[in-house]
């Protein structure tokens, strides 16, 4: 039963994003300056431009065009970025680790944060504890990402430095490197100085998408929770003489993991979309740095490819977190 | 001999007013005791008052329940939680709610187990397997490793009861066990508390509303309403001679199997009305 | 915090702006426009007259700070407003009608919420060209999701109650029903939601035009502002201080209205 949900899932996520594709492709090449205006040299000649945008296929109409594109899509051919002279998918695959290992380092961080205020509010519940994690909770949840980061910038950075605010690492010891996924080749090579040196860099940025994030999963996490707490089950598990540290975190928490979890699918994908003005505040080299100037430079091929891209990890996220919520739930695994 | 549960004169108010009024009634070693009374009775309340888990709403204004010589109302939360399970344990209403549905059976069985006598995880799954046995489960080893969703309402029942023998305890408090059963399984279930409860030797406070579920199993009878304690006795004595208007009322009200051409007689108006004039209101 | 508290400290603050943006010239000390090299990044206080500092081109950050919540502001009402209009129409319509209009409605939602916000905004901004109008447009153009959800909802559950069966009894055409007896009853989800979108509104124009996509860099934005005070953060944190500081009072101020109008009205909404 499970199989057929997650295959009808599937089914309406590629639907949405071949809208979306469709979408995107029409808006840029509705763009009313003319990329191709930008990457000739002064003094070209008519034949010159008119032979550019045939080497990028500019002059067939739309609906042809789309169809040429669709095509090299589904052969792993993503074009060659006008701006940065380079096939896109080799660029997009060179960022989109450093991407990946921050969105995680932000989830694990919001994750770990959220669960223990939740845990925290709920244990402390009807005392000032509960009042001042609420009042804490909902000026995280009021503060954008944009703020977030640039205030860290100031404090962190400025203020009193303890950690870089841009970049990914320190030249000098990323070198020898087969992958850019910096932290799990970095732990194979048992290369610990290194490691410290990402996660030194990738903690401000890491901190400001996470906490957005952990105000929701706090306040979701610890509704849930409260739900669960006035439950017969616990009722007796204090009878059978628990401790009350017991109760919640071996009795209740399981139980009101799942419910959260599935609130706060949604929220996991915005982090996603919260990488790229926060890689571009710390001058992180991710894809969402790339996407802004892609964009500012009206980089088709490249836009696509990471449209492309950004929905393919939407869609992974949401199943992702579909499987979860059903394996977690003892009732849907035997369904 | 000395009550197990010694209760003098306890009374309790909420909001709305007195909910118990003076009430008193010992548990002897060894002895079933019901508390029989209609929904709001006030009998719930004793049960939950005992187990110290009294709703905010409702305070406690005179007297005392006495355990091992310790007043339960005036122990502090920390020795409360070491008497719990391990001395007094409850049997509740609801089998389809009282079980932790992400916890496998056996996990939950051997908690008390695990951590109140010390049994390592290996010695308390074995002992837990006897307890299913001694409530008549069939594949004990296969409904340790289940989830409370996968068994019927009558095993779950099964295991709860389990769950309230596993440490001895001295008192056991049952809050109308068999109420959320079918009548085909109540008789069994009930059956199997008094033998338990037989062999254990361990006290047991019954808390129903049905006369006729407690004559089975009781050896003497509390009979409450309105918060106050109508009458008390030997289930033998009471249900023969009831001294109470209220009691005579209670159980011509049962419906009878040898005598279906006789109506139902629910409790008369009149004496309802006495009833409520005694209890002030 | 009480409700009158809320909408009063946030009604008030936006007061404030309100009045800094209509009387800029008079408020604001300098020429925000006017560089002056010689007194480049200068601290607060440093320069006579210079309250907050210069930046790195010897501009007044105060007045800069002042003459950009015309930007903001503008932002904020425009696009908000039309995001409004957008989106309650076609939540209107798909709550009252139902049927192949919801469904359309319903999809283009989902299709549209697909797409992270902020890609989208950039994007827009792109294809329509940097400058105040398209920042505008882009910012209706992704949000307007945002009332549409809430008013579709509102409405559906409007239309089931009794007072919208007895008005078609009495023959009122659908139109009149929805928009003079359903809309009234919307109006308060819709003023808070306006509220919230204002705060994002600015929150968005902030980042356009840190990223550079916004009205031209001459004209004074805070997100400009910002964006320019990253740069030199080290050697002239003011400049990143103050038009930061702002823009968070500014957010919280339209999030704390929103709350208290959601407070407030929340009795009336429980029907």
């Amino acid at each position: 039963m499970p199989l057929t949900l997650i295959l009808s899932r599937a089914v309406s996520a590629i639907v949405t994003l071949l809208g979306v594709m469709v979408i995107v492709f029409v808006l840029v090449r509705v763009v009313p300056g003319d990329p191709v205006a930008m990457m000739i040299a002064p003094g070209a000649t008519e034949a010159d431009i008119a032979a550019l945008r045939a080497h990028y296929g500019l002059d067939l109409p739309l609906y042809r065009q789309f169809g040429v594109w669709f095509g090299q899509v589904l052969h792993g051919n993503f074009g060659t970025s006008i701006s940065l002279k380079q096939n896109v998918l080799t660029i997009i695959l060179e960022r989109l680790p450093a991407t990946i290992e921050l969105a995680l380092f932000a989830l694990a961080l919001a994750v770990a944060w959220g669960t223990f205020i939740a845990l925290l509010s709920t244990a402390w519940r009807d005392t000032w504890v509960e009042r001042c994690i609420d009042g804490f909770n909902s000026i995280m949840l009021a503060v954008p990402d944009f703020i977030w980061g640039l205030t860290f910038v100031l404090v962190f950075g400025v203020l009193i430095p303890l950690f870089p605010i841009s970049g990914r690492s320190d030249p000098s010891l990323n070198q020898n490197l087969t992958t850019q996924f910096f932290i799990i080749e970095g732990l194979l090579r048992g290369r610990l100085g290194f490691i410290w040196d990402v996660l030194k860099h990738m903690i401000m940025p890491a901190l400001t998408m996470s906490l957005p994030l952990a105000a929701v999963i706090g306040r979701v996490l610890k509704n849930t929770l409260m739900d669960v707490m006035v439950q017969d089950y616990i009722v007796l598990a204090r009878i059978k003489g628990l401790s009350p540290s017991r109760i919640l975190l071996q009795e209740a928490l399981r139980n009101a993991a799942v419910p959260a979890l599935a609130l706060t699918g949604v929220q996991f994908t915005f982090l996603i979309g919260g990488t790229v003005i926060t890689e571009r505040i710390f001058s992180y080299p991710g894809i969402g740095n790339l996407a802004v100037d892609a964009v500012i430079n009206r980089d088709l091929p490249l836009i696509q490819g990471l449209v492309i891209t950004f929905g393919t990890l939407f869609i992974a996220v949401n199943m992702t977190i579909d499987a979860m919520t059903a394996w977690l739930n003892p009732r849907l695994r035997h369904a | 001999m000395s009550p197990v549960i010694d209760i003098r004169g306890l009374s309790a108010a909420s909001q709305a007013g007195p909910v118990l009024r003076d009430v008193s009634l010992q548990v002897m070693q060894g002895e079933a005791m019901a508390l029989v009374g209609e929904s709001g009775a006030g009998k719930s309340t004793i049960a939950k008052a005992v187990l110290g888990i009294l709703p905010a709403a409702i305070r406690v204004t005179a007297g005392g329940i006495f355990f091992a010589g310790t007043n339960l109302l005036s122990l502090p939360e920390r020795q409360m939680r070491e008497l719990l399970g391990v001395r007094i344990a409850l049997i509740p209403q609801d089998p389809q709610t009282s079980l932790n549905p992400s916890r496998r059976i056996g996990d939950q069985l051997t908690d008390g187990l695990r951590l109140r006598a010390g049994l390592n995880r290996k010695d308390a799954w074995a002992r837990a397997l006897a307890l299913l046995g001694d409530v008549h489960i069939r594949d004990p080893e296969l409904v340790l490793t289940r989830y409370p969703h996968e068994l019927s309402g009558g095993m779950r029942q099964r295991v709860l009861i389990a769950q309230a023998f596993s440490l001895k305890p001295d008192v056991i408090i049952a809050d109308e066990p068999t109420t959320a059963l079918d009548v085909t399984v109540q008789k069994q279930v009930l059956r199997l508390i008094r033998n338990l409860q037989r062999d254990h030797g361990t006290a047991l406070l019954f808390v129903s509303h049905d006369l006729g579920v407690v004559a089975q199993i009781c050896d003497r009878i509390t009979v409450l309403y309105g918060g106050k304690v109508l009458e008390q006795g030997s289930t033998a004595e009471v249900l023969r001679n009831p001294a109470h208007a209220y009691t005579r009322a209670l159980l011509a009200a049962n419906p009878r199997y040898d005598q279906p051409e006789r109506n139902l007689k629910p409790v008369p108006e009149d004496l309802i009305a006495e009833l409520r004039r005694e209890n002030g209101g | 915090m009480p409700r009158d508290l809320r909408i009063v400290l946030g009604g008030g603050f936006i007061l404030v702006l309100l009045i800094a943006a209509l009387f800029s010239p008079w408020l604001a000390p300098f020429d925000p426009l006017e560089q002056d090299l010689l007194i480049a990044t200068a601290p607060p206080m440093q320069e006579p007259g210079h309250l907050l500092g210069t930046d790195s081109l010897g501009r007044d950050v105060l007045s800069r700070l002042i003459y950009a919540s015309r930007i903001a502001l503008t932002v904020a009402f425009a696009a908000s407003l039309i995001a409004c209009l957008i989106g309650t129409l076609l939540g209107l319509a798909a709550g009252y009608l139902g049927g192949w209009c919801d469904m359309i409605v319903s999809r283009l939602i989902d299709i549209w919420m697909a797409f992270p916000p902020v890609l989208l905004s950039i994007l827009l901004v792109a294809v329509l060209g940097s400058g105040l109008h398209s920042v505008i447009v882009a910012i209706a153009v992704i949000d307007w999701t945002r009332f549409a959800r809430v008013v579709r909802a509102e409405t559906q559950q409007q239309a089931r109650l009794e007072y919208a069966e007895a008005a078609t009894a009495l023959g009122m055409g659908r139109g009149a029903i929805l928009f003079r007896e359903i809309l009234p009853n919307v109006l308060p989800v819709i003023l808070v939601l306006l509220s919230l979108e204002m705060g994002i509104a600015v929150i968005v124009e902030a980042i356009l035009s840190y990223v550079g996509l916004s009205v031209s860099t001459d004209t004074p934005t805070w997100g400009g502002m910002i964006a320019e005070g990253r740069q030199i953060v080290h050697q002239a944190w003011w400049v990143l201080v103050f038009p930061l500081a702002t823009l968070f009072m500014t957010v919280l101020a339209f999030n704390q209205l929103g709350d208290g109008l959601r407070q407030w009205l929340d009795p009336m909404l429980k029907r």
